[in-house]
């Protein structure tokens, strides 16, 4: 029963993820993502990792995914741009994916499956698996890791909010966001010449020139 | 047959035969009580009190015809509403409905599932609900509908984080995620948790309205900005899928705040304790459900008794004021419980 649960779920993880990188519109690709997430947190609740199996449905599937999805009904993407597929980048990344993803591998025999006559496995125990033990795990020996990882995600997230914030621009609380007239054109102060030079100039929006070329 | 699996069975059985009902039930509920709040007498053709317009509703759903809008997404349109009902269907195996009892020698606890992670697995399966809304409304190639699932899927998301930090304060002191064992908790110590968890439930409470889409909340369909939002496409049996999936996420959350801060299907604050055999369970499975009710009602009268928010201010709400509030009842409860105060 669980070796079929096993490899019905670890087919569907393997599957879509193929559709992934492969399906055309970001939607189809960003929904096969969750679905892959799902079944991997199958797969970590049959090896005795009920916490983690919840952590990945809770975290990835339920919020960082959904951004995805939010961003990208956002933008509309509709189909990938090909144009801007850079072919040498493109090598680049697929090799280094290849070499990064032999070494996991390669790492993960060489920790646990070559080692013969070793120490036999541990087999799974209630204890081994109850929550009490992965917080003392997490907040005891491997402390100094935690933490590390929780300060790179804060630098992550103060870089993001630098980065997307455009020098001189004024603070962008919704309370400032501008009020257009029903013209749904900014205002421009009469008393100074030529653009705000702290606005972006104002190109035509996206779907007028779309439906243009319908 | 494996006695494991037909005691589960059973229990699933139990629990759907309620969380089915909740919709009909509430269909006629809240447009009687809307009716009541606004000074009108509502629905009252169909049987005494109009109590079998339900019935009436669900044939029109089913003799209404279904309109698939010929430039949208098949699959994905399809999908929708069927995947709006697979979380809500699954939430409440996870909510103990009465005391342990004894069937022919073996000890059954009252719960279909009874998993060490209870309480994160219903977070993490209902955090799954904003799928079906974001397909809805990007498959429905509809401007609503798509800016209804735009707002639904930031809003799910703002507001799942200080509902989750609020039950986390809940677990400090019971030191465990086993819904079970929260109830357990609240019958040693004769006190429900609201009571010393009051910031928390306050922000379960609000978080608990946006998570549901329900009125001051309910951006994601704003029937006077966005038509009908993600659903606005969708007609006949579809929507109905829709509006019972809703109804059911409601009663499955009620369920959830019952057992975190109102002592789940126990009554022991008021010295009443069940027995541990099937009267105990009945009792149990009624105080549950009356709980339910309760919430369900509370629900109903705020729908029709607040305005609904503005989009930012949601957002301001969310996270400049219960995201820090559920934060400070998490460090207050976490100190308290160290000094031994719980």
């Amino acid at each position: 029963m669980e070796t079929l649960i096993f490899f019905l779920f670890a087919a569907l993880a393997v599957g879509s993820a193929i559709v992934v990188v492969t399906h055309k519109s970001p939607i189809y690709s960003t929904l096969s993502l969750v679905l892959t997430l799902l079944s991997m947190a199958v797969l970590f609740v049959l090896l005795g990792a009920p916490f983690l199996g919840a952590v990945q449905v809770l975290v990835y599937a339920g919020a960082i995914v959904v951004l995805f999805l939010f961003v990208i009904m956002l933008l509309n993407v509709q189909k990938e741009e090909a144009a801007h597929v850079d072919r040498g980048a493109q090598l680049w990344t697929a090799i280094v994916g290849v070499i990064a993803f032999l070494g996991m591998f390669w790492l993960a025999f060489w920790r646990t499956g070559l080692r013969i006559g070793g120490p036999a496995p541990q087999p799974l125990t209630q204890e081994f698996v109850a929550l009490r033990t992965v917080a003392v795990e997490l907040f005891g020996t491997y402390l100094l890791p935690f933490e590390m990882v929780g300060l790179l995600l804060l630098v992550a997230v103060i870089g993001a909010t630098v980065a997307a914030r455009r020098p001189g621009a004024p603070d962008n609380s919704v309370d400032d966001l501008p009020v257009y007239a029903s013209g749904d054109e900014p205002r421009t102060d009469p008393l100074r010449s030529g653009p705000d030079p702290r606005r972006p100039s104002v190109a035509e929006p996206a779907y007028k020139t779309k439906e243009a070329n319908v | 047959m494996n006695q494991e699996l037909v005691a589960t069975l059973l229990k699933y059985a139990v629990m759907f035969g309620v969380f089915i009902n909740v919709a009909p039930i509430m269909n006629w509920v809240e447009r009687r009580a809307c009716a009541f709040i606004q000074d009108r007498p509502g629905p009252n053709r169909v049987g005494p009190l109009g109590l079998f317009q339900p019935l009436a509703d669900a044939l029109k759903f089913m003799f209404k015809e279904d309109v698939t809008p010929s430039m949208a997404d098949k699959p994905l349109y399809l999908m929708a509403p069927a995947l709006a009902l697979l979380p809500a269907f699954t939430t409440f195996v996870l909510i103990p409905f009465g005391p342990d009892i004894q069937v022919n020698g073996r000890t059954v606890p009252l719960v279909v599932a009874n998993a060490d992670t209870g309480v994160l697995l219903f977070l993490a399966i209902a955090s799954l609900g904003v799928y079906s809304l974001v397909m809805a409304g990007y498959a429905s190639n509809n401007k609503f509908s798509l800016l209804g699932s735009i707002r639904a899927s930031a809003q799910l998301i703002s507001y799942e984080l200080a509902m989750t930090i609020s039950v986390l304060a809940v677990l400090i002191p019971v030191n465990s995620f086993r819904p079970a064992d929260i109830v357990a908790y609240q019958q040693a110590h004769h006190v429900w948790n609201f009571i010393p968890q009051f910031l928390g439930f306050l922000v379960f409470l609000i978080a608990a309205f946006a998570e549901t889409n329900r009125l001051p909340f309910d951006l994601p369909e704003a029937e006077s900005e966005l038509v009908a939002g993600f659903h606005t496409e969708y007609g006949a049996m579809r929507f109905a899928l829709f509006f019972q999936a809703e109804y059911t996420n409601m009663a499955a959350l009620a369920a959830l705040g019952a057992t975190l801060y109102f002592g789940g299907w126990s009554m022991d604050m008021f010295g009443i304790h069940y027995p541990h055999n099937w009267i105990g369970a009945v009792l149990g499975l009624a105080t549950l459900i009356a709980k339910i009710a309760i919430a369900m009602a509370v629900y109903v009268w705020v729908r029709w008794t607040f305005p609904r928010f503005r989009y930012d201010q949601l957002m301001k709400l969310g996270w400049k004021v219960l995201l820090p509030l559920s934060i400070l009842n998490l460090i207050l409860v976490a100190a308290l419980t160290v000094a031994g105060v719980y």
